[in-house]
């Protein structure tokens, strides 16, 4: 097939290298910084592999919790024609604007040892969310859910009805619907939501610091560890960072073929 | 057992208003026609059970669908109402096979069952081979077929189709008509063909409901539509010329008359059709390029708004629209001798199988 290149105009290109630049720019300085001669010996030390299963732990643990709740109510939003949705989208969407810092707070004050469900929940069974692996969980789903929700709400949104108007004129009640149909046809969008979700999750910082603290080999995730690292080890610091890059890298390369459409 | 009838009150949100009465009686196909917009796609919802009506009433066989008089209300699932969906709306994610066993497991066939009964109503519709073939990868024809599988298998008491033939392109549509029009002999409830189309409505149809701005304006065969529309609406729509004939090299032989038409390509059994507007009427033998001119007699002569319908006799019926102005022109009254002339060009024909 015959092929008509077309330059893109120099305005254009100028403006796109700036900006691909800006995220080249860091991700070099990071390799040209990096120790490669430590690179396996801080890799593999006890406080960075435990902060490495901690964090696919728990982001893993916060995108599956995520899905549970957070699937039905992005069909719920799509779907009911309730009045008032407006305002549960904006509540669902708030953590996506709100300073992690903050929903860590908030998180604080509602499910801490004195906060206003933590404290009767601490007091009837002795269980204190914040300070450990829950509440590392608990702030990752909090930031990160609202990426699985908007994107499978649009998803299911963008799904033409016919389908399931189909499916009901064939003897399909709702929940064969759902189960055969639209869920199966949504797939892509879940994918994708879990995905963002999951990355979201994997990078949190702000709300765990906040929430669940900086206790080593408890709640001490990758981001906290590099963190307390820039204070005492530079080098260090370069190989966590390196570490997560790799790791996002790689699911989301494997992901892609399959299952990440960005169209 | 009664087959369909339905008097149906809806109202849209935007002010689109519905009523509407229908009946088809068991065996028998009606074509609902009537431009974009009339309201054809809310009959569709309302009968499947997917809109609930406003008011009036829907009973298929001896239930009742849909009362709101007395909060009857029998869900889309539960209606046994195969719908054939404009663009058919095949599960994509589904193979042709699945596509069609989906109804018998929703109606508690077992999977294997189900899968073994969609296989027979795939050879059926003759597309055996395709089973495992998604709609993603099957021509329009082979998608249409599966669609028509799917809303038979589970064996419902009522046949919806929504503009079956639109979704194809004109060279397969006379084909897929015929094997249409085959499978609907097959199915021995009542049919309701929607269509924008009256070629097809004609052509399918034992019955013609026209329906405008979401009333039912005519009823009727095809031949009280063609040769007495109601409306200035009905007669651009359905009140067109249209003659079964034999083609071969140019021409269409209508029961020994000869017309003369611009494409050469079609041979064998075919419809032709000529808009009443497209003929005109002279009082001598016309002169120039006509291909088709003869002498006939006026048998009737019809007032319709701005323009008159005239119906004209032997050799071959047909009707012509002029102003009222050229009517009284040309003198015209029962009886009158009159020419004809109609250009090969304005004559579209298209294979009948």
């Amino acid at each position: 097939m015959r092929r008509i290149r077309r330059r893109t105009p120099w305005p254009i290109a100028t403006l796109a290298l700036i900006g691909l630049a800006f995220f080249v720019v860091p991700l070099a300085g990071l390799l040209a910084q990096a120790p490669w001669s430590r690179l396996v010996e801080v890799a593999s030390s006890g406080l960075v592999l435990d902060a490495l299963g901690l964090s696919l732990l728990t982001s893993a643990l916060a995108t599956v919790a995520g899905a549970i709740v957070g699937i039905p109510l992005a069909w719920f939003l799509a779907r009911s024609e309730q009045r008032g949705l407006g305002i549960v989208r904006a509540i669902v969407t708030l953590p996506l604007v709100l300073p992690p810092v903050v929903g860590g707070a908030a998180l604080l004050f509602a499910l801490g040892r004195r906060g206003s469900l933590g404290g009767p929940l601490a007091e009837a069974t002795g269980f204190v969310l914040p300070f450990s692996i829950w509440g590392v969980v608990v702030a990752n789903a909090f930031v990160a859910m609202p990426f699985l929700i908007i994107t499978v709400e649009g998803a299911i949104r963008a799904l033409d009805q016919r389908y399931e108007h189909a499916a009901a004129t064939l003897g399909a009640g709702r929940w064969t619907t759902m189960r055969r149909v639209t869920l199966p046809m949504v797939a892509p969008g879940i994918m994708s939501g879990l995905v963002l979700s999951w990355a979201r999750a994997f990078g949190e910082f702000g709300a765990t610091i906040t929430f669940a603290g900086n206790l080593g080999g408890r709640t001490q995730t990758l981001p906290l560890a590099v963190f307390v690292a820039l204070e005492s080890d530079r080098e260090a610091a370069i190989v966590i960072s390196l570490l997560m890059v790799a790791v996002s890298i790689t699911v989301l390369v494997l992901l892609r073929d399959r299952w990440w459409r960005v169209t | 057992m009664n087959g369909l009838v339905a008097d149906l009150r809806v109202v849209r949100p935007g002010g689109f208003r519905l009523a509407a009465g229908l009946h088809i009686d068991r065996g028998e196909t009606v074509a609902l026609l009537g431009p974009n917009g009339a309201g054809k796609s809310t009959v569709v919802l309302a009968l499947a059970g997917l809109l609930p009506v406003d008011g009036g009433v829907i009973t298929l066989g001896d239930e009742t669908l849909d009362r709101p008089s007395t909060g009857t209300f029998v869900p889309a699932e539960r209606r046994r109402i195969g719908v054939v969906f404009q663009d058919y709306a095949l599960f994509p994610h589904l193979t042709a096979l699945d596509n069609v066993a989906f109804g018998l497991e929703a109606h508690g066939r077992s999977r294997s069952g189900a899968r073994r009964e969609a296989s027979t109503w795939l050879d059926k519709v003759g597309l055996g081979e395709a089973e495992r073939i998604r709609p993603g990868e099957l021509s329009g024809g082979q998608a249409q077929r599966v669609a028509l599988a799917r809303a038979l298998a589970f064996g419902p008491d009522l046949l919806l189709l929504d503009e079956p033939l639109a979704a194809l392109d004109a060279t397969t549509r006379p084909a897929l008509r015929a094997v249409l029009a085959e499978h609907l002999e097959g199915f021995e409830g009542p049919r309701l063909l929607i269509t924008h189309d009256p070629l097809e409505a004609f052509v399918l149809a034992d019955r013609i409901y026209v329906i405008e701005h979401g009333a039912i304006t005519q009823t009727g065969t095809a031949d009280d539509i063609r040769l007495r529309p109601r409306s200035p609406y009905a007669a651009d729509l359905g009140g067109t010329n249209l003659f079964v004939g034999t083609a071969a090299g140019g021409h269409l032989d209508v029961g020994g008359h000869r017309l003369s038409v611009a494409d050469h390509t079609v041979s064998g059994p075919a419809i032709a059709t000529v808009h009443p507007r497209a003929i005109s009427l002279h009082r001598r033998p016309p002169e120039g390029s006509p291909r088709n001119a003869w002498e006939t007699s006026v048998r009737h002569l019809e007032p319709l708004g701005e323009r008159v319908r005239v119906q004209l006799g032997t050799p071959l019926p047909i009707t012509a629209e002029i102003t009222p102005a050229s009517a009284a022109e040309l003198g015209l009254e029962a009886d009158v001798k009159v020419w004809i002339s109609i250009k090969a060009t304005e004559i579209s024909i298209e294979a009948q199988p």
